[in-house]
């Protein structure tokens, strides 16, 4: 009995709130911020608010799902489901070790490494397996470009874990800020977050990175062959990337999500500040080439992960 | 209107062909995007692929090359999908009707929702013509 409790338990977090209809809801909401925010960057109108609710809803229900001839079935319309599910697991995690930070198990920080790379890998895969020669060139940018942000953001995810007394527990992390006050107050902490910001840029394929679905150049790249539900599925996975993703952030620099209503409040500001500085890099930059972006984060960005490592190794 | 009709008037993916304009046509289009009429508004958006597109947007006369080509095009495109011929070179081959070159217009070729007149039509007419087919698309499920 207390096991179907619990199995019911961790249905509805997952399904429901704060999984996946909760997240993805959010996740299209911050999309419609993002758009309206371009928007009045460029001086238009933008789009009203239930814009991207529709443009799912449309590819959901009402689209025909077009499989190319000769793709595996199972890979080609699989991806999308595996992108969905570990986006899902990504929000739910973050948002129940927020609310209880006693509740994550000893690791979960290095799981959710490899489930925040799912989605990309995903895509890579499905592009693969679409046999479309843009979408195979989309998917080995996305390879590329996965190899050059992650280096930095592993790094730059050692100074949580140094600061916090080398736990590799989110729990440890949030409690460790809640006492000390939190990492982004520190220099190491500073210079660490601005790297992160960076590396999710590229992680939710935001310009100036989304070099993999280079819309003018390769033709949506790697989404090109999908279609319906299937490219459903992926946009609807990464909103709830876009919403998953800087509660990370705030998780890892900002002491989590506070529950009081002052704290509440100051947690709402700090998301929309950081979603404001995607944004805005996103709308000031021009889309730069695969080379280049691995110079870039090989180069100087890993140098500032490395010097926030050493600044938190010295007690900064 | 149900649901269905508000969902695909209200989010209309467009994929541009250019089958052999004078690249005026072309032209004209991005100015819709622009900030003065700003087609985003209604939820109209240009996508790169032909798969996730609602409309396919013709522009051009359609000429000999292309002519296989755009009938793989509408083919390749998921349905409910709807086609907007585009100036008057893609709703009746326009000043190239005698060409040697032109020798079907576009809606022999692929079955065609709505026309655009003009060469190149102007930004109010291009908004006209999004309304026609909206209108159309609400006459359709009607039927
Ligand atoms: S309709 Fe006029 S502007 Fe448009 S492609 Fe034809 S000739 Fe050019």
């Amino acid at each position: 009995m207390t096991y179907m409790a619990k199995a019911l338990e961790y249905a509805f977090l997952y399904l429901i709130f704060p999984g996946f209809l909760f997240s993805s809801a959010m996740g299209l909401l911050i999309g419609w911020i993002d758009r309206k925010v371009t928007a009045r960057i460029q001086w238009r109108v933008g789009p009203p608010w239930y814009q991207n609710f529709i443009d799912v809803l449309k590819l959901l229900l009402y689209k025909e799902t077009l499989v190319p001839e000769g793709v595996s079935k199972t890979f080609f319309l699989g991806m999308p489901a595996v992108a969905m599910a570990s986006a899902t697991l990504v929000s739910t995690i973050i948002l129940v070790i927020n609310a209880i930070p006693q509740k994550g198990f000893i690791g979960d920080l290095i799981v959710l490494v490899y489930l925040l790379a799912m989605p990309s890998i995903a895509l890579m895969l499905g592009a693969f397996a679409s046999q479309n020669p843009l979408a195979s060139l989309g998917a080995s940018r996305e390879m590329k470009l996965m190899l050059s942000y992650e280096l930095p953001f592993i790094l730059s995810l050692v100074v949580p874990i140094m600061k916090s007394g080398y736990s590799i527990r989110l729990g440890d992390i949030l409690i460790k800020q809640a006492n000390n006050g939190s990492l982004i107050g520190s220099p190491s902490g500073a210079i660490s977050f601005f790297v992160m910001l960076l590396c999710i840029q590229a992680k939710l394929g935001f310009v100036p990175f989304d070099i993999s679905e280079a819309e003018t150049e390769i033709m949506a790249g790697a989404y090109i062959e999908y279609s319906g539900k299937a490219l459903g599925i992926f946009k609807l996975a990464k909103a709830i990337m876009t919403f998953a993703v800087p509660i990370f952030l705030i998780t890892l620099y900002f002491g989590g999500i506070k529950f009081s209503p002052v704290g509440f409040i100051k947690t709402i500001l700090q998301f929309i500040l950081i979603l404001v500085l995607m944004i805005v890099i996103k709308n000031t930059n021009p889309r730069v080439r695969i080379d280049q972006a691995l110079k870039f984060f090989w180069g100087p960005v890993a140098l500032l992960a490395v010097l926030s490592v050493a600044l938190a190794y010295l007690g900064y | 209107m149900g649901l269905k009709e508000k969902v695909l008037t209200k989010s209309m993916f467009v994929f541009h062909l250019s089958s052999g304009s004078c690249n005026n046509c072309d032209i004209e289009l991005l100015d819709c995007l622009t900030p003065r009429y700003d087609l985003e508004r209604f939820g109209v958006v240009l996508v790169g692929s032909i798969r996730h597109a609602d409309a396919l947007l013709c522009t051009g006369s359609a000429n000999r090359q292309c002519m296989p080509r755009i009938k793989k095009i509408y083919e390749q495109m998921p349905k409910p999908g709807f086609v907007i011929a585009w100036g008057a070179c893609g709703s009746s081959r326009g000043l190239f009707k005698d060409s040697y070159n032109t020798t079907e217009p576009l809606d022999e070729i692929i079955p065609v929702d709505v026309y655009i007149p003009g060469c190149p039509p102007k930004p109010e007419a291009i908004l006209a013509g999004i309304k026609k087919l909206i209108d159309r698309i609400n006459s359709k499920s009607k039927e």
